[in-house]
């Protein structure tokens, strides 16, 4: 009986293959091959129109000895921590702070108001996002310098991201602005979750803000492994505000990963040279997702002892 | 849980709150309050003042110059497009792989997942090489055909895991009624999860419209171009004085203003219905 019921479910579960068949040519064609065609030509001379010639890991030896192309991995630690350290950590700050002191205190209408503030920029393109900026920080007509000139700051006013000494710090500090709204509003909703009683059981016990903020954290760590995962390989890939606001320069005071593949491929017809260092991006982001991955499975094992 | 009472303190917090939340809010202000100045009005009185009148002079010669009205369309030709098929390529896979337990399921599972997390420089150049090849460079349907994939790769994985939560009876039951696996896909899934796949579409209509990198590469001829593209482009083309940069900017932002406005129920259900889950 149970092997009658057996082959039953199982007929039951037959024909849902053809339903996969649309997709996977799809993959095959969009991803697979051309990830396959990046690989292989990492390791080829290729200026796009020609024959590609193979020449082992000439490419990837070139990157290594390549200033350029440290710089451009050194820029992209900097974004790490303009894009996912400073604004999680400012995020959670605010978050706790808004679920903790600031909502027990004012309406929540309030609390709605500041987060869909501070969220705002995150609808933008971030192309657009930078736009926005580049006009700010315009050295001729832009209002920022208009305003340290308003205020008597004069002195300050400076050709922003133009300059090779502020041009990585302004590119910084717009991510800042942009990305901020997005660790707020995941670890807010996280808080949700968690109970009220915990944090005034705490506080009775006389857990000040510091201790009450390591419980917090503690309690939606799920959230904080998501956030840092998803922006730290947003970081890597940054393409759009370079883009727009300095294309990598001056010099190559902002130059990225992404932007030198990109100026490899389409500026200087280095394609198997651009091709090596996407390769080398993916190999660090699928690293990356691959150690959230474990990470993620581990915890949820503590969880479940 | 009563409101506790407000001390100086709080009231502190409350003004320092304010003061963040207008800082990051005024570079919209001062984009938008600039985009209605004439010139004149700009050097007379600088970036902070109000405009002495409200002048749509900028704004309508820029509308004109990048052709806006056809940028909206290509980007919302795109975008709608991406996002219907995105959700349907996304709803066959995942009636496979979370309602059916097709072998390998998981490997699948791992191949969509990759999809997405493949940064967009190891994928461009081979699709630059083969849209040319098929001769559909600068044509939106490269851009709608790569869009379906990544977009729709991120969609299988996340209504995968939803359907495996779906009630087994339903699907028994319609089974043992003679139901085919179409109709147990068209007639019993699809509307059982209509909610679901709205926010599915929702995310896809407004993370294609913000795409910058591809659609720079594959729509490089002025017509085809879609909204951020036309106008990061005409910014780098143009020498812009200040009221014409600002209005610039201003047409960029506004459209995703209007969908945030738009969409921001429909989103809000998707993370509660998410919890639920």
């Amino acid at each position: 009986m149970e092997t009658l019921l057996a082959t039953h479910k199982e007929r039951l579960n037959r024909g849902y293959a053809p339903f996969l068949i649309p997709g996977l040519l799809l993959f095959v064609l969009v991803i697979g091959l051309p990830f396959l065609m990046s690989i292989w030509t990492s390791f080829t001379k290729w200026n796009g129109v020609g024959p590609q010639k193979f020449v082992g890991f000439d490419n990837y030896i070139k990157a290594f000895g390549d200033t350029t192309f440290w710089a451009s991995f050194t820029n992209n630690l900097l974004m790490i921590f303009a894009v996912t350290v400073v604004p999680g950590i400012i995020g959670l700050a605010l978050a706790v702070f808004l679920f903790d002191y600031f909502s027990r205190r004012f309406s929540p209408g309030i609390t709605a108001v500041v987060k869909a503030g501070i969220y705002l920029p995150q609808i933008l393109p971030v192309a657009i996002a930078g736009i926005v900026w580049g006009w700010i920080l315009d050295p001729n007509f832009g209002a920022f310098n208009g305003i340290l000139r308003a205020v008597g700051l004069g002195d300050l006013a400076h050709d922003w991201l133009g300059s090779a000494d502020t041009a990585l710090l302004s590119v910084m500090a717009i991510m800042v602005w942009f990305q901020l709204g997005y660790p707020l509003v995941i670890f807010l909703a996280a808080l949700q979750r968690v109970d009220p009683q915990v944090m005034e059981a705490a506080a009775l016990d006389g857990a000040n803000w510091w201790h009450r903020f390591r419980i917090v954290s503690y309690l939606i760590r799920p959230e904080i492994l998501v956030v840092v995962l998803t922006t730290t390989v947003y970081a890597l890939k940054l393409f759009g505000p370079i883009y727009v606001l300095t294309r990598g320069g001056p010099g190559h005071a902002t130059i990225v990963p992404s932007y030198f593949a990109y100026q490899n491929f389409f500026e200087k017809a280095n394609v198997g040279y651009g091709s090596a260092i996407a390769t080398l991006m993916t190999l660090i982001i699928l690293g990356l997702t691959i150690l959230f991955l474990r990470v993620q499975a581990q915890q949820e094992k503590i969880e479940e002892v | 849980m009563a409101e506790k009472k407000k001390t100086w303190a709080s009231w502190l917090a409350l003004l320092l709150l304010a003061a963040v939340t207008l800082l990051v809010l005024s570079p919209f202000v001062i984009v938008a309050i600039n985009a209605f100045k004439t010139p004149a009005d700009y050097a007379a009185h600088g970036p902070l003042a109000f405009p002495a009148a409200w002048n749509t002079e900028s704004l309508t010669t820029f509308w004109d110059r990048v052709d806006f009205t056809g940028k909206l369309f290509n980007s919302l030709y795109i975008s709608v497009t991406v996002a219907v098929v995105g959700v349907l390529f996304a709803l066959l896979n995942a009636f496979a792989l979370g309602i059916g337990k097709v072998k390998g399921r998981l490997w699948f599972l791992v191949l969509f997942i990759l999809a997405n997390t493949l940064p967009q420089e190891t994928l461009a150049y081979p699709i630059y090489y083969f849209a040319k090849a098929l001769h559909i460079y600068g044509n939106p349907v490269s851009v709608i055909l790569v869009f379906i994939v990544i977009q729709g790769a991120f969609g299988t994985y996340l209504l995968s895991s939803v359907f495996s939560a779906f009630p087994r009876e339903m699907i028994e039951a319609a089974q043992v009624d003679g139901a085919n696996k179409s109709t147990l896909l068209w007639k019993v899934v699809a509307p059982v999860s209509l909610p679901t796949l709205a926010v599915l579409f929702t995310f896809f209509f407004i993370w294609t419209w913000n795409e910058f990198f591809l659609p720079l590469i594959l729509l490089p001829s002025n017509a085809a171009q879609t909204v951020p593209i036309a106008i990061s482009v005409t910014q780098g083309q143009h020498n812009m004085d200040a009221t014409m940069a600002s209005a610039s900017a201003l047409l960029g932002l506004l459209p995703c203003l209007i969908f945030f406005l738009f969409f921001q129920r429909t989103l809000t259900r998707g993370v509660t219905a998410g919890s639920i889950k």
